[in-house]
């Protein structure tokens, strides 16, 4: 059994591996599926400050090898996922990240504010949601906007500070190194990608949100290639993540750059992937002869 | 149990019309827990969405569920391909199911198209208790006639062209039948159109309703909300979500 512990930002993950936001709820209906002390880390569903009832239905397609949807960040609100959801969670010795998803830098700053008042583990600032008209992916696609928010919310944590990048941009880089200078003490990538598919036979998008969000094996060679560039380009830690749906992608993963890995789609086709990939990671690193997990962090040999 | 995923063997396939298939599949401790008006959520192979299925028969002695749907898309092609032996992903059973109240003396199923199997695990519940009333665009697409028979309950068929049974819409049949002796229950499942006046008939004549709904899926348990329908509950209008609230629903609280 190899160590698959990792550590990021002072906070120790018994194993890298950690459901994505969005995918997972608040764990509640996975719990009766398996143990959720046994994920690495659990990356809550994206919160506002007042309830969201999202998009119109449909709002998820398949496409080969993937999918897009389109939810647009419906959740409760702040005080009803500290009041209802969080405490579930943190009974689940499994590290808690904290997705929030404001559409203004005064939305992420409220709730971060609240969230300082509690336990969870880490924050995630997502600001990169392409399924929400305001804000969202508009602080994702600047530098300016990137920075400004992360300047914003990282006034009023203390708690490690992870912002999720979108992939829709020209240089994710870029983005990363200046969330990286406003005190960012991980970033996480990729979001979604911003994907369309239409029905030609009534001409109409197949989502009611007209475009949605691509994940899926699809996307998973434009996330590796996205998390090398970023892990080259900054100094704290990369959360990897788009379409891994296997051990072997984890650790292709980490082998780019990440120093953790989060799973989406592929909860969806096998409910039990996060767990079958902490197995097959430790399969493969067992075979190899790696005794420790952090090892391969990074540890591609680029031509 | 709640629920469970694993590969499970089919142990019959048939054809039941154009398109129309009826897998039965060996799953003991699925059907063990399985209610009438819940579904399965099946792995079409070679996917990464699984396809949501309404369960058409539950075998607690057998140990097996029956599930009988309709090709409508590349998933739904894959899981017609399988056949007797093979094994199918599935995770199930999923979802709120119809309320079964024991002193129903007359309930009333009624089912549109590929909307009559759930409706199926009810009339063997109530029997002759129950009243079946099935629709179809045409004689071609009639399917599960003889199941329903079988069960004992009073059975209506009709088809939109009059190729098979009455001419006509199940709402005509269901005004006829309950403008002549009231119901305690009215259950459906069908398109939304259909429904929505079943469910303007069951309110007009003041019968407890409620309806199966259908909804693009993602998990399938209600974690991820993606499929979400408009509902009102307490006055107050919100998204609730078809497989974990539904996919069967109280007619009042559904926004058409």
């Amino acid at each position: 059994m190899a160590d698959l512990s990792v550590s990021i930002s002072g906070i120790d993950f018994k194993n890298p591996i950690i459901p994505a936001s969005g995918v997972f709820g608040y764990g509640r209906e996975y719990s009766e599926l398996f143990d959720l002390s046994r994920l690495g880390g659990i990356a809550t569903k994206g919160t506002t400050i007042t309830k969201r009832n999202g998009n119109p239905s449909p709002r998820i397609a398949e496409t080969p090898s993937g999918m897009l949807n389109s939810v647009g960040l419906q959740n409760p609100g702040i005080d009803k996922f500290i009041s209802d959801e969080l405490p579930f969670l943190m009974s689940k010795d499994t590290v808690i990240l904290a997705n929030i998803a404001g559409s203004t830098s005064e939305e992420c700053v409220a709730i971060a504010e609240k969230l300082e008042e509690t336990d969870v583990h880490m924050i995630e600032l997502n600001i990169s949601c392409p399924n929400v008209k305001q804000g969202g992916m508009a602080f994702g696609a600047s530098c300016e906007g990137a920075s400004s928010v992360t300047k914003a919310v990282r006034k009023v944590t203390n708690k490690p500070l992870i912002v999720k990048l979108s992939p829709n941009v020209t240089n994710i880089a870029e983005i990363a190194r200046s969330v990286e200078s406003e005190g960012a003490d991980a970033v996480s990538l990729i979001n979604t990608l911003l994907g369309m598919r239409i029905d030609i036979n009534t001409r109409r998008p197949v989502l009611k949100n007209n475009m949605g969000g691509m994940s899926g094996p699809a996307v998973f060679p434009i996330a590796v290639r996205m998390v090398w560039q970023t892990a080259n380009a900054v100094k704290i830690p990369v959360i990897g993540m788009g379409g891994v749906s296997t051990g072997k992608d984890a650790v292709e993963m980490m082998m780019a750059g990440a120093s953790a890995v989060q799973v989406g789609a592929a909860i969806f086709t096998d409910p039990y992937a996060p767990i079958k990939i902490i197995e097959e990671m430790n399969e493969f690193l067992d075979k190899q002869g790696i005794k420790s997990v952090k090892e391969i962090i990074g540890s591609v040999q680029p031509w | 149990m709640k629920y469970k995923q694993d590969n499970y063997r089919v142990i019959q396939k048939d054809t039941l019309a154009k398109d129309v298939f009826s897998i039965t599949i060996n799953c003991p401790e699925i059907a063990e827990a399985a209610q009438p008006g819940q579904f399965v959520h099946i792995l079409p192979p070679g996917h990464t969405l699984r396809r949501p299925i309404s369960i058409c028969g539950i075998d607690h002695e057998k140990g097996t569920l029956r599930i009988v749907f309709i090709v409508k898309g590349e998933g739904t092609k894959e899981i017609s391909k399988l056949n007797e032996g093979d094994c199918i992903d599935m995770l199930a059973p999923l979802g709120h199911g119809f309320s079964l109240k024991k002193n129903y003396k007359k309930i009333i199923l009624i089912g549109g198209g590929i909307g009559n199997p759930p409706m199926l695990p009810l009339a063997e519940k109530y029997g002759k208790n129950s009243i079946v009333i099935s629709g179809f665009r045409n004689a071609e697409a009639v399917i599960l006639q003889e199941d329903f028979i079988k069960t004992g309950a009073h059975t209506f068929l009709c088809t939109d062209d009059g190729t098979m049974g009455q001419k006509g819409f199940v709402t005509d049949i269901l005004k006829s039948e309950l403008e002549k002796e009231k119901a305690d229950a009215i259950y459906a499942c069908g398109p939304v159109p259909m429904l929505k006046s079943v469910s303007e008939i069951a309110d007009k004549f003041g019968i407890y309703c409620e309806v199966s709904l259908e909804e693009r899926m993602g998990c399938g348990i209600g974690a991820c909300l993606v499929c979400a329908c408009k509902v009102k509950k307490d006055g107050e209008e919100h998204f609730a979500h078809v497989c974990k609230n539904g996919p069967v629903f109280n007619s009042k609280e559904v926004i058409w």
